[in-house]
């Protein structure tokens, strides 16, 4: 079995004194579509925070590509291929939408994602490119946050909450890109709360329960049950 | 009648003066919300570094700011990497209180070099050349360049803030800073960008200031008060608001010199209360998203 491309051992992360994460571990392999579900404050966004860079694990080990990512900072951690799809969409409200998309460019990744490439895959964000990012509808702008982040062309895409405050037909919407993503040999780590979307998009399945995984394997192994006593601790 | 058209283009030309002073304080402010109390000495500084530069190498005034910007640009990046960058954060009193240090600093430091004495860079016959714009309004070729190089100034910052990758991170930055990471961007460069660019326009203001009028070390505070003001009149965020806040300082300041001498800093000060009680968001207020 070849390296995956993603390796987390066993890592700590604190807030403080407030512990988030115990010992979590989780493999990522290339093309790999893994979800992460979990109740509210489990610690799944602390977890993509921390292989993003933004915040770094006390203990433990994460090796990306068979490099430890140590305790390089976010803007580096995007050049090296790892980009975070923020909860919230997180658009920069004074950037156009195109500036937006031309803000994630900014590591300078070579790819097969550009401009041209964004606008296919999300048509609307052409309509609109002009005009300030504020004035798409939720839907669009989660868009337009997973086109920014393609626009550093990601070996590893992470994707924290977006069914967050969408209606159900627009998240189907926007999971039904996932794979033509997936095909450009991206792997994707997706944090949920919409466990039957999770489940249907992914691979494998991570449950986080008050920091600690609580459950993991493949999504077609897992019953209802065994996620619902993993996700709810009962 | 000609009199009083006079003395408001008198007071619109020293505006540009003015909204230079402001651009550079607006521009930082707006990327990192930091409040530079040694604004103001800054362009006294630029103003002797100005003066070390003609003394040294014979230049002109105007010509030294070959020299004279990328220099001071060069002490801004530096001091935002070095010192300033590690006073940001949540709460805005760190770098209040570090940049008001910083100007007791350098006010002291000139003191030192230069003593109380004041100086004036001579920039030759441009300095009395006027012409006639119409019957019985005269304009200096001095003050006339210096309200030119304001606009250009205010039009190259725009052009940078909303046409360029630079300006697009600024932008960004400002808006995001964690998610501006994510992008790949340095904000501890991108701030260190800003400051680059804020002491690159100060330096052209300090130039101006020298030439135009006598200066020592201690008038930085005065210079940093004129900036302010015109920020809060043309709003904050906003470039060509920063102009019309120059300008409007400018002609209060003419206006009230031409009642009565005495008036001259009172009239702007006026102007400024008057607007901020009206109008606190300032003229043209940034619209944010």
């Amino acid at each position: 079995m070849h390296d995956p491309l993603l390796d987390i051992r066993a890592i700590d992360v604190f807030y403080g004194d407030f512990q988030a994460l115990f010992g979590v571990s989780l493999r990522v392999n290339a093309g790999e579509v893994v979800a992460v579900i979990g109740a509210n404050g489990a610690g799944k966004s602390t977890l993509l925070k921390t292989i993003a860079g933004l915040m770094h694990p006390r203990s433990g080990e994460i090796v990306f590509d068979r490099m430890p990512v140590g305790t390089a900072p976010a803007f580096n951690v995007v050049k090296r291929g790892i980009a975070l799809v923020p909860e919230g969409r997180r658009l920069f409200p004074s950037l156009s939408v195109e500036e937006n998309l031309m803000i994630g460019a900014q590591s300078k990744r070579p790819g097969p994602w550009n401009l041209a490439r964004i606008y296919e895959l999300f048509p609307v964000l052409a309509e609109r490119r002009r005009l300030p990012s504020t004035s798409l509808s939720g839907g669009q702008q989660q868009m337009a946050a997973i086109g920014r982040a393609l626009m550093s062309n990601p070996r590893l895409l992470l994707c924290d909450e977006i069914s967050l405050g969408l209606a159900p037909i627009i998240v189907r919407d926007i999971y039904a890109r996932l794979p033509s993503i997936v095909g450009e040999g991206l792997s994707v780590v997706i944090v949920e709360q919409d466990i039957a979307q999770a489940l249907k998009a992914a691979r494998q399945v991570y449950c986080l329960q008050e920091g600690r995984v609580a459950l993991q394997g493949d999504a077609r192994d897992l019953t209802r049950e065994r996620i619902s006593a993993a996700y709810f601790g009962v | 009648m000609t009199e009083w058209l006079n003395v408001i283009l008198q007071g619109v030309l020293i505006g540009g003066l003015y909204a230079m002073f402001a651009a550079g304080l607006s521009l930082i402010f707006g990327v990192m919300r930091l409040v530079n109390i040694a604004h103001g000495d800054l362009i006294v500084l630029a103003a002797y570094i100005a003066l070390m530069v003609t003394a040294s190498l014979g230049l002109d005034p105007l010509t030294s700011l070959v020299l004279v910007v990328p220099v001071m640009a060069t002490i801004g990046y530096v001091l935002q990497r070095g010192l300033l960058n590690r006073t940001l954060g949540d709460d805005l009193l760190p770098p209040l209180l570090v940049t008001f240090g910083l100007s007791i600093i350098i006010q002291n430091g000139l003191l030192e070099l230069f003593t109380a004495d004041s100086h004036k860079l001579q920039a030759g016959t441009i300095e009395v050349q006027t012409f006639q714009v119409m019957q019985g309004i005269w304009v200096g070729a001095l003050p006339f360049i210096q309200f030119i190089v304001a606009v250009a100034v205010i039009a190259g910052l725009q052009q940078l803030f909303y046409r360029t990758a630079l300006g697009r991170a600024f932008r960004a930055t400002s808006d995001d800073q964690a998610v501006a990471q994510l992008m790949g961007l340095d904000t501890r460069h991108v701030f260190a960008m800003a400051m680059a660019l804020s002491l690159a326009i100060v330096a052209v203001a300090g130039v101006f200031l020298a030439v135009r009028a006598n200066f020592d070390p201690s008038i930085g505070p005065a210079r940093l008060i004129f900036g302010f003001e015109a920020v809060i009149i043309g709003g904050l965020g906003s470039m060509w608001g920063t102009l019309v806040g120059g300008v409007i300082l400018g002609v209060a300041q003419a206006v009230g010199a031409q009642i009565d001498p005495g008036w001259q800093l009172l009239a702007g000060h006026i102007a400024f209360l008057v607007i901020l009680a009206m109008r606190p968001q300032g003229l043209f207020p940034k619209v944010s998203g």
